[in-house]
């Protein structure tokens, strides 16, 4: 008897611990997202650039820095792409190895865009869902605030920035972060103001939770596949705004590069006959933006299937 | 005669509403959304609220919990005051006070699981509470209402819209209330549902003595649940009784109108019954008629209607009318 009640328990507890995990959106998400090709070789690229940004120092068999002396002078008869001499992509117009200044220049267009992103992310979703869930006037001055800066010539203030501060990567990173939450900012607001009259927010009110709490746990993670899509698409946003500024040649300074500085000065000496030069920071920077424009609308397909 | 756990005095609820395109310097043009709302509750027992899609129940609700700016008074077991309370004050009494919602599905955050869904009550008034704790109190009422407790982990799209209102029950009584307010509970279900999910209310209630204030939007649904029966009409009150009273001897037009639309299982009944049509359009809560608001739509309006506010007077059964009564034949379609 004893030992029959022991086994009910036991068993009691076992079919407790077999619970079922549950299949959340975010599960659901991602088998959609992994069936959708365009955005499964987006991913591939994406891995592709990321690897060959963090490992392709370890490949090169010149530094960023060295300046090759045997083909100086005759960049455009010999430095070309060569497996025998070590300059996988030729050389730059000064005898330095392309190949490992394309992976700085990758680096560095990945980071800025990355770290936009994010300063976008962060402010733009505090901000907007603070504005959307708090309603009312303060809701109005502050997206009015937004407004006024989305109205200034954003181009125009990161090049002063860039000018007055010195072209660092910090004034770059300040001023495209100044710039990249207002638009994030509103979409966050926007979704979270049809979010707020879900009923599943008034019961929460309903029982006493605090305004951050139902921020935190209810409209957040409710916002995180807006947010997700918009980020990944800011991340090439990013990349072309900080190519365009280096076009200009205001974008980061040597010996620092990005794939914007390095097509810039591959772009002014293709009348020489050295396309390489042009051709594989071009190359990085289309996979690169290729690869988050499909993940992107991958993602936005995934987690919003009503359009199918 | 004991105190009642809830009584509501003259609740008055007004909107001030803008509409796209106006300026921001126009004054909001005032809707009166509820409007001298008067009730007892006592423990244990089932206030139904009944009335049109517009007419103010969702708003009265939600006035009683402080989710919208009311004035008139809301007296918990007959001496505090819940709408003069300080925010801190009122905290207790959101643990006392439980709500469940209209759409099951959307009631419940689409990115929580059962478990955090069902706790979040929990987690909010209990914090002396361990996590086991509060793990073990949910898998108990899960059970309590119905749900696997194996289910706990997993996402309310996964469920029926039936089992998405045992979540909301469940979330709603797992910090013990008094009283329970059920905003059109079961409108959304399938009828062999709805039955289903009403004979678990009453059996909670049962066990745990709780007061319930169930609105539907017609009569039928609250007959077997209510002990007393309350008609709104564009906010008021139109008449208020003890169910049997309400259902055998309806004294206010409007009562008699919505009754004589309830179909009744008895053939017999139901041939011989006299239907009053409800003419007209409800007017807009905007510009409500004067006098009786009912009045537009009235079969038995006269002059006086226009110019005087019937008051719903004492008593256990009220009825906002001047001239009240059994249906004459020449009501009757
Ligand atoms: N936040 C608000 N601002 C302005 N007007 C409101 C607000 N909430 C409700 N109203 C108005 O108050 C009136 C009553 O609405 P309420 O939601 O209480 O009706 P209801 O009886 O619950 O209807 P239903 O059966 O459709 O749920 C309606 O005219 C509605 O438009
Ligand atoms: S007061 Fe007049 S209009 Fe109003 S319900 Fe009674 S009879 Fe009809
Ligand atoms: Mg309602």
């Amino acid at each position: 008897m004893v030992h029959d009640t022991q086994r009910m328990q036991s068993l009691a507890e076992r079919m407790a611990e077999d619970e079922v995990a549950g299949r959340s959106l975010w599960a659901d998400a991602r088998r959609r997202f992994f069936s959708n090709k365009a955005a499964v070789i987006g991913l591939a690229l994406l891995a592709f650039v990321a690897a060959f940004a963090l490992f392709g120092g370890q490949f090169a068999q010149w530094s960023n820095e060295e300046l090759d002396y045997n083909v100086m002078g005759v960049v455009a008869q010999e430095g070309g792409p060569s497996l025998a001499n070590g300059h996988y992509f030729g050389v730059d117009e000064l005898g330095r190895d392309l190949f490992a200044r394309t992976v700085q220049g990758t680096q560095v267009s990945l980071l800025v865009g990355l770290v936009g992103a994010l300063v976008a992310v962060v402010v733009g979703t505090i901000y907007g869902a603070t504005a959307g869930y708090v309603g009312g006037r303060v809701d109005a001055a502050m997206m009015r605030a937004v407004d006024v800066l989305m109205a200034i010539p954003y181009m125009f203030v990161l090049i002063l920035i860039l000018v007055m501060y010195g072209r660092s990567m910090i004034a770059l990173f300040v001023g495209l972060g100044l710039i990249s939450w207002l638009e994030m900012s509103r979409i966050v607001r926007g979704q979270t103001l049809s979010l707020k009259n879900r009923e599943f927010i008034e019961a929460a009110r309903a029982t006493g939770v605090s305004g951050v709490t139902i921020i935190r746990r209810h409209i957040v993670p409710n916002l995180l596949g807006v947010i997700a899509v918009y980020a990944t698409l800011l991340v090439p946003l990013m990349i072309l705004t900080e190519s365009f500024i280096s076009f200009l040649g205001l974008g980061v300074q040597e010996p620092l590069t990005s794939l914007g500085a390095l097509i810039s000065q591959g772009a002014s000496t293709m009348a020489y006959g050295t396309i390489w030069q042009l051709a594989f920071p071009l190359l990085f920077f289309c996979l690169t933006l290729f690869g988050f424009f499909f993940v992107g609308d991958g993602l936005r397909d995934a987690l919003d299937p009503k359009d199918r | 005669m004991t105190t009642p756990l809830l009584s509501a005095r003259e609740i008055d609820v007004t909107f001030g509403t803008t509409r796209p395109g106006d300026m921001p310097w126009t004054a909001p043009r005032k809707l009166r959304a509820v409007s001298g709302v008067s009730f007892d509750l006592a423990a244990g027992k089932t206030l139904g609220v009944v009335g049109e899609s517009g007419c103010g129940k969702s708003t009265l609700a939600r006035a009683l919990i402080r989710m919208v700016p009311a004035s008139g008074q809301v007296l918990w077991q007959g001496d505090t005051d819940l709408l003069s309370l300080s925010p801190a004050a009122m905290q207790r009494y959101r643990s006392e006070i439980q709500m469940i919602f209209q759409d099951p599905l959307a009631s419940l955050n689409p990115r929580m699981t059962l478990g955090e869904i069902i706790a979040e009550p929990l987690r909010t008034h209990r914090r002396d509470l361990s996590r086991a704790d509060i793990r073990d109190r949910v898998r108990r009422m899960m059970d309590r209402v119905g749900l696997l407790p194996q289910m706990i982990n997993r996402y309310p799209h996964e469920f029926s819209g039936g089992q998405c209102q045992r979540i909301g029950i469940a979330r709603a009584l797992i910090v013990e209330p008094r009283l329970l307010i059920c905003d059109e509970p079961v409108s959304a279900l399938d009828v062999s549902i709805q039955a289903q999910v009403i004979e678990l209310l009453q059996e909670l209630q049962r066990d745990l003595n709780l007061a319930i204030l169930f609105i539907a939007h017609d009569l039928s649904v609250v007959r077997h649940i209510s002990d007393e029966v309350m008609v709104l009409y564009l906010g008021r009150v139109m008449e208020a009784a003890p169910a049997e009273r309400l259902y055998a001897a309806p004294r206010h037009p409007y009562t008699q109108a919505l009754l004589s639309a309830v179909p009744v299982p008895d053939p017999a009944v139901e041939r011989d019954k006299r239907i009053i049509p409800l003419t007209g359009d409800l007017p807009s809560p905007m510009a409500p008629p004067s006098g009786c608001v009912f009045r537009t739509r009235c079969p038995r309006a006269e002059a006086a209607c226009a110019a005087e506010v019937p008051a719903p007077g004492p008593g256990p059964h009220r009825c906002a009318c001047l001239f009240p009564g059994t249906i004459t034949a020449d009501e009757v379609a």
